[in-house]
């Protein structure tokens, strides 16, 4: 299956190979940097590249490409999945996922791809049988480390991997037995120049950071479970159990984890939390412009609209910007002709406004189209579908868990067409 | 072991001896690079040798610092194979990480220095029979992936073995490593497949994925291996990792299409009465009206849609599109769109996975328009998506073109066309081309969209627009002159060549209806052509042609002027047409009968170009594969079959599930009398299994059981198809055990019992009893203690009473359970149904439980095994027992000395393991025993009542050891009784688990001082 794998930091190096089967070369990368040089942007880079001896199916995470070479029939997702499962590995051990955390534990990342997979299949990936058998690095366990020499390997053996709940491992002990579950919601949506909604879908995702004693058995019941159009869930949840009862029945792995991701069914109207005035003209001379852009709240259950962000992807044209902002700060950037207006907090009584003149390549004709606005908001305290936890019980247990659910509304792709 | 470690440690010596020639060879200049930190370093020569120095050192924590550094050269790609000789001098060290980084080296380096490799094999086949499975396993697991020849005989031995471990982990490996040798030496494919034969019966989830893969990688001809195990895999599916859902599932597909007939029916309909047909199948009525209909689903074939249908709510993105290609390739028409939501799922996670989804929902759209088109918003193209992503959506999104949507999607197109992205632009120019010619009622929409286009100050865009134009127009240019003569306007403006070829193309063909313009064009063309670009000047040669034939008259001049330009063209091509064109259209004696035809040759009339998918022959490969993501096949692509005309054989599919056996207690005691004085370990019993041939004629009585039973089975029969009942899914590991006792050991009291078998389990897991006396470890118990303990009341269970009992037999569920057997008697006067367990406190608690008993009739009992993890402690283990209407709390005590397995050893092991049990591990007492124990038999029957320990041989009269372990962690538990003067004893205990010791030891001094 999965042959070897490369990682290339944006420059085109590779900082790390590994080969689960027999060595293959570096050169085969050529291909991939080739078709990375081609592209305008990393994001354009195809996944599946075909050599005349390998495939090539790489991500594009956190500014790293994960380039795995293949050299059989595979099916493309298998690996792509893989992959990410690869750098949320990484994300989990060390807090995060760049060039320079990789080469500081570099032996620590080949021995968890080591374990990983076996021949190219998947052996374990359940990052609580990984970390059974090599310990993630914290301060404390460092110091101890330099200072006794003993290291991070443990010398347990992994019997999560033997067990029918891999995700969970046995005799996990807390002083403060806590379950907190963040319901977090995005909406996708678009909006075109007059504010009418093109597409409007909300997307959740059920957030869990759970750390019980024992073995917990539990049960998270919705008051509004029909809500849920479409579902995805741990391997922890009983599918049964949701079938009949619409009810979520698992037995949680230790730590965080994301409980079940879900769709809200579109036919319900999705309220829009915001609005936005916009105009932006050019001038016909071609030499100038004016942008006026101003947001306010709209549907937002009486909540306050924080962490606002307006991002606008200008014409390549458009040299510089003077604009004045009420509130908040804006920033260009020329190289990527990107313009970001951090507001904050929506004050439905002042509203922000953002207004200025941009300046045009001189010479360059009037730019056809009109830029699209990106946002981004968060809303505490409210999920917008309306979704709502009816109670958590716990099984199996004789202590009282401290319980707690959260809500988020922020926006996804939540784009307004000018 | 010493003797072993001793010679691998000379034939080093020896070898570092032979070394430096090898070295100097090796050693090359590494390229000075900056790498950060402590690794770069190492990459010189002199560095090298420190880390040698390092690795030859005794300290432990130098080598394990040098072996980081040597994995960081790795992972770096740096060459460190030179460190071989010293690095594989570590293999056995007692260190886990400084072993698990040698064998990283080892296998990175293995193949090339295969010489050296060899002398790593003995450690590893020593760990191959290591009691702890995951060191089993590892060494396997290194052992496989050393490529090296000359080991082959030997990985193939330890793959037999590891097959037929106890251990699913380790076998779970030994099926990767079949792949493994596999792929190293072919040849050995016949003896590979007899081991995935084996291992495809086997009944862990943990194994089935990767056996699976295994199968697929070695045979995946050989189909025929599947039948019996197929209605296995499909009921494990949901509880295999997501990984091998995965193999498994790609793997069912192939084989459905190959065993069952077609469910797409021609009249297309699917009805829906045959398929509830299926549900209802256990009664009679619709058997019937089955055989009327002319297609009914295979009932395994809907067995597979079924059990694969949950997984489409699966976390893993690639289980899901399997699920959906599944299902694609198999299901009925009418079912394939409850895939359609999951798809549009995962068209939010990440770019590469949309990347993929699309794709497949590009190709899906061709065909099947009606399954997204309620999504058709989520198709909608965001400005930050990447490129490739934008024109998979443009792509599904002509695709799903109607003329109820088109309106709405021309919409959306006309945001599109005015996108930063030139590229998209252009892309979404070519859709709207594609939907005004799938549309007729939209096309002069369309055109005149486009139209408006030509005045866009892009380039690519009126470009793109000219090209599309020029295809549409060809479709039908009767109406469109004016759109020509817009066109022949542009020509000034337009630079792209390609739209100029198109204008100039479309002009010829077209003269006839623009005649006044046509000429001017050609003129203008003139004063231009040997600047332009090859392909206009080859337009602008057609152009003068057709005219020439159409308008001589103004046109004369002009053609021989641009005919002449072409002659002495820099390009051949050119050059070449020109003459062409010459000698076709002016007619001179030279020139052949073709020059009469020059005009129908010129102006035939052309077919209009078909605009259509990119994606429309891709369903020649199964979705969801790389062949489908390429467009061409890869390597190792298996294709998939079409139905057959004719179903196969179904009956290959059968399992002979043989029904649990129902003995009657008379008989039961019968049976076992045939061995009254063996030792009740499981492994004799289970040769009573009456499927196994070699034992039928001992099992006489057997049968006579079997039969007595055959009325209340025939009755079962009458209600159900018998096919039905394997349908049925059975409970993973169900009835995997043998669970017999004879009746004469057991003493009376002992009821009732049911022996419960799987023959087929059993003659795989069970009747292996060399690989425990290879292992030295457990051995059945010296005593049962025939004493069973009250679960349930008959009053407080309503009826229900439930006595239990410790077997002290290592539980085959899984080693680390204590097994318990239950006997549950039906006290009533009713029928009790569905008797389960409930749920159990505390809850970490693993209990294995007994499957459900469906009914329990009145006066009846039955007898069921169950194993529960005590994890060493006595504390007790509560569950709810429950019936269809009640449920019942109760709760199992184990003494201490129920807690361990009866192990073997010699005396000489039973003193090492002492000497490392002392102190802390320790503890003693002195009592007063009783006359009659102070001789030997009496005082081992007591000990092994008390205990489940087994009795070590002693060389002194006066001195009594006994060895076990604790069953959840292995711990060793060693008794020594020594007998002294005057009836007085000194018991000690040596075991890791002080706290049980202790116990055991306050049992053990009551015990033997007892009268």
């Amino acid at each position: 299956m999965i042959h070897s794998l490369f990682l290339v930091n944006p420059s085109g190096d590779i900082f790390l190979e590994k080969h689960w089967k027999s060595v293959v070369s570096r050169s085969v990368c050529d291909y991939f940097l080739e078709a990375r040089e081609k592209a305008l942007d990393p994001e354009d880079v195809p996944p599946v590249i075909s050599t005349p001896h390998h495939y090539l199916i790489s991500i594009y995470r956190d500014k790293l490409f994960f380039l795995s070479v293949i050299q059989t029939e595979v099916p493309p997702l298998f690996v792509i999945e893989f992959l990410h499962r690869v750098a949320e590995m990484i994300q989990d051990y060390f807090g995060e996922c760049s060039e320079t955390v990789i080469k500081d534990n570099v032996v620590m990342v080949y021995e968890l791809l080591e374990e990983m997979l076996d021949n190219g299949f998947p052996l374990a990936t359940e990052s609580n049988v990984l970390k059974e058998m090599i310990r993630p690095p914290t301060i404390l366990r460092s110091v101890v480390n330099t200072l006794t020499g003993s290291s991070n390997v443990g010398d347990k053996l992994p019997t999560g991997q033997l067990s029918t709940i891999p995700w969970r491992r046995a005799g996990v002990k807390y002083t403060n037995n806590e379950a907190y579950f963040d319901v977090v919601e995005e909406i996708d949506a678009i909006l075109d120049r007059t504010g009418t909604t093109v597409f409007a879908e909300i997307q959740g995702v059920v957030e869990a950071c759970v750390k019980l004693s024992g073995m917990p058995d539990l049960t998270l019941s919705f008051m509004n479970p029909r809500l849920l159009d479409d579902v995805s869930f741990h391997p922890c949840v009983r599918y049964k159990r949701w079938e009949s009862e619409r009810v979520l029945s698992f037995i949680p792995p230790d730590g965080n984890f994301t409980l079940m991701t879900y769709h809200v069914n579109a036919q319900n109207l999705v309220a829009i939390p915001v609005y936005v005035k916009h105009s932006i003209n050019f001038f016909e001379s071609g030499s100038g412009g004016r942008l006026d852009l101003t947001v306010g709240p709209k549907q937002t259950m009486g909540k306050t609209v924080e962490g606002v962000l307006v991002t606008v992807h200008m014409p390549k044209t458009v040299l510089s910007v003077s604009l004045n902002a009420t509130q908040g700060s804006y920033t260009y950037d020329n190289a990527t002709k990107v313009l970001v207006w951090d507001i904050g907090k929506l004050n439905p009584q002042k509203l922000p406004n953002l207004r200025g003149s941009l300046s045009l390549q001189t010479g360059a004709p009037k730019p056809e189209e009109n830029p699209s606005l990106n946002i981004d908001l968060k809303i505490q305290q409210l999920a917008i579908s309306g979704l709502k936890v009816n109670r958590l019980d716990m099984f199996g247990e004789k202590y009282k868990p401290f319980k707690g659910v959260k809500y988020i509304t922020k926006a996804g792709k939540f784009q307004v067409r000018m | 072991m010493g003797v072993g470690r001793n010679v691998t440690v000379v034939y080093f010596l020896l070898s570092l001896v032979l070394l430096p020639v090898r070295m100097s060879l090796v050693e090359l200049p590494e390229p000075s690079v900056s790498i950060p930190r402590d690794v770069d370093m190492s990459s010189s020569p002199t560095r090298n040798d420190d880390l040698k120095e390092m690795l030859e050192n005794n300290k432990e924590s130098l080598k394990l610092e040098a072996m980081k550094r040597i994995v960081g050269l790795i992972a770096k790609g740096k060459n460190a194979s030179e460190l071989f000789p010293a690095v594989v001098k570590n293999v056995a060290s007692k260190n886990i990480e400084l072993k698990k980084l040698v064998y990283v080296y080892l296998v990175r380096y293995a193949e090339e220095q295969q010489d050296l490799a060899l002398l790593s094999i003995s450690t590893f086949q020593r760990a191959l029979k290591d009691p702890n499975q995951l060191i089993r396993a590892s060494a396997l697991r290194v052992l496989s992936s050393i490529r090296v020849p000359i080991i082959i005989p030997i990985m193939m031995l330890a793959i037999k073995e590891a097959a037929s471990d106890m251990s699913p982990y380790v076998r779970k490996t030994s099926a990767h490593a079949i792949q493994k040798l596999y792929s190293l030496d072919p040849d050995q494919k016949e003896h590979l497949i007899e081991v995935i034969e084996k291992l495809l019966k086997d009944k862990s989830t943990l194994v089935a994925g990767s056996v699976v893969m295994a199968f697929e990688e070695v045979c995946p001809e050989r189909i025929d291996l599947i039948h019996k195990n197929y209605r296995k895999l499909c009921n494990l599916l949901v509880d295999v990792e997501e990984w091998g859902q995965v193999v498994i599932i790609s793997m069912l597909t192939r084989y459905a299409r190959t065993q069952f007939t077609s469910p797409w029916r021609e009249d297309g309909v699917f009805d829906e009465n045959s398929e509830r047909a299926f549900y209802e199948s256990d009664e009679e009525k619709t058997r019937d009206d089955t055989e009327i209909k002319p297609y009914t689903m295979d009932p395994d074939h809907r067995l597979l849609l079924r059990n694969t249908k949950p997984l489409l709510q699966s976390r893993n993105t690639a289980v899901v599109m399997s699920v959906a290609q599944l299902y694609w390739h198999l299901a009925p028409r009418n079912e394939v769109s409850i895939v359609t939501k999951s798809l549009v799922r995962l068209l939010r996670s990440h770019r590469e996975v949309q990347y993929i989804v699309l794709q497949n929902i590009a190709t899906m759209s061709i065909q099947r328009k009606g399954m997204f088109e309620p999504y058709m918003k989520s198709f909608y193209v965001r400005s930050t998506d990447a490129t490739h992503i934008k024109s998979l959506k443009l792509e599904i999104l002509t695709n799903l073109a109607n003329e109820a949507n088109i309106s709405t999607i021309l919409r959306e197109f006309q945001t599109y066309v005015k996108s930063q992205d030139k590229q998209f632009a252009a892309g979404t120019i070519q859709a709207i081309g594609r939907c005004a010619t799938n549309i007729s009622e939209v096309t002069d929409t369309c055109l005149n969209g486009l139209v408006l286009l030509l005045s866009n100050r892009d380039e690519t865009v009126v470009a793109e627009s000219v090209v599309v134009i020029k295809k549409l127009l060809q479709a039908q240019p009767s109406q469109h002159s004016d759109i020509i003569k817009h066109m022949a306007k542009l020509l000034d403006n337009i630079t792209v060549s390609m739209a100029r070829a198109s204008i100039l193309w479309l002009i010829g063909e077209y003269c006839e209806r623009v005649p006044k313009i046509a000429p001017d064009v050609l003129r203008k063309m003139a004063k231009s052509f040997t600047s332009e670009e090859d392909i206009v000047k080859l337009q602008t040669v057609n152009l003068a042609a057709k005219l020439y034939l159409t308008n001589s008259k103004q046109t004369k001049l002009l053609t021989q002027y641009i005919l002449n330009l072409g002659k002495y063209d820099q390009n051949y091509d050119i050059r070449d047409r020109t003459r062409f064109i010459r000698q076709l259209i002016v007619p001179n004696e030279k020139s052949g009968a073709l020059s009469k035809y020059a005009r129908r040759i010129l102006l035939a009339p052309k077919p209009a170009p078909v605009l259509e998918s990119a994606y429309k022959d891709r369903d020649r490969y199964q979705l969801g594969t790389l062949s489908h993501t390429i467009n061409t096949k890869a390597s190792g692509y298996l294709e998939l079959s079409d139905w057959p005309a004719v179903a196969p054989d179904q009956s290959v599919r059968n399992v002979e599930v043989i029904e649990p056996v129902r003995i009657h207690p008379s008989i039961c005691t019968a049976l076992f009398h045939f061995c009254p004085d063996s030792p009740p370990s499981f492994f004799h019993i289970s040769c009573y299994c009456p499927s196994l041939p070699s034992e039928k004629s001992s099992s006489q009585s057997e049968k006579s059981s079997s039969e007595s039973d055959i009325e209340q089975k025939k009755k079962k029969k009458m209600k159900k198809p018998p096919q039905k009942k394997n349908v049925k899914p059975p409970n993973k590991d169900r009835y995997q055990s043998v669970m017999c006792k004879p009746n004469s050991w057991v003493g009376p009291g002992f009821g009732a019992c049911v022996c419960v078998c799987d023959f087929s389990s059993c003659r795989m897991n069970l009747l292996r009893p060399h690989l425990f006396s290879r292992r030295l470890s457990v051995s059945g118990p010296a005593f049962v203690p025939e004493k069973s303990h009250n679960l349930l009341h008959r009053m407080t269970g309503k009826g229900l009473a439930a006595q239990y009992q410790f077997t002290r037999q290592p539980c085959l569920y899984q080693p680390n359970m204590v097994s318990v057997q239950i006997s549950l008697t039906n006290t009533s006067d009713h029928r009790l149904e569905q008797i389960h367990i409930g749920e159990r406190s505390p809850a970490g608690l693993k209990i294995h439980c007994f499957n459900t008993i469906e009914f329990l009739e009145p006066d009846a009992s039955v007898t069921v095994s169950m194993g529960i993890d005590f994890n060493d402690s006595t504390q007790a283990a509560n569950f709810q027992l429950c019936t269809k209407e009640d449920q019942f709390s109760v709760s199992i005590q184990p003494a201490v000395g129920d807690l361990f397995l009866a192990v073997t050893m010699t005396e000489q092991d039973f003193r090492k393991e002492q000497g490392k049990l002392q102190g802390m591990n320790e503890c003693s007492a002195t009592i007063t025993v009783t006359a009659e124990n102070t001789s030997s038999q009496p005082l081992n029957r007591r000990v092994a009542a008390m205990a489940n320990v087994g009795v070590v041989p002693s060389g002194q009269d006066n001195v009594h050891r006994f060895a076990g372990k604790t069953a959840c962690s292995g711990a060793v538990l060693l008794v020594t009784v020594e007998l002294r003067e005057s009836s007085a004893a000194v018991i000690t205990i040596n075991t890791e688990k002080s706290v049980m010791g202790s116990m055991l030891l306050r049992d053990l001094k009551k015990s033997l001082a007892q009268a």
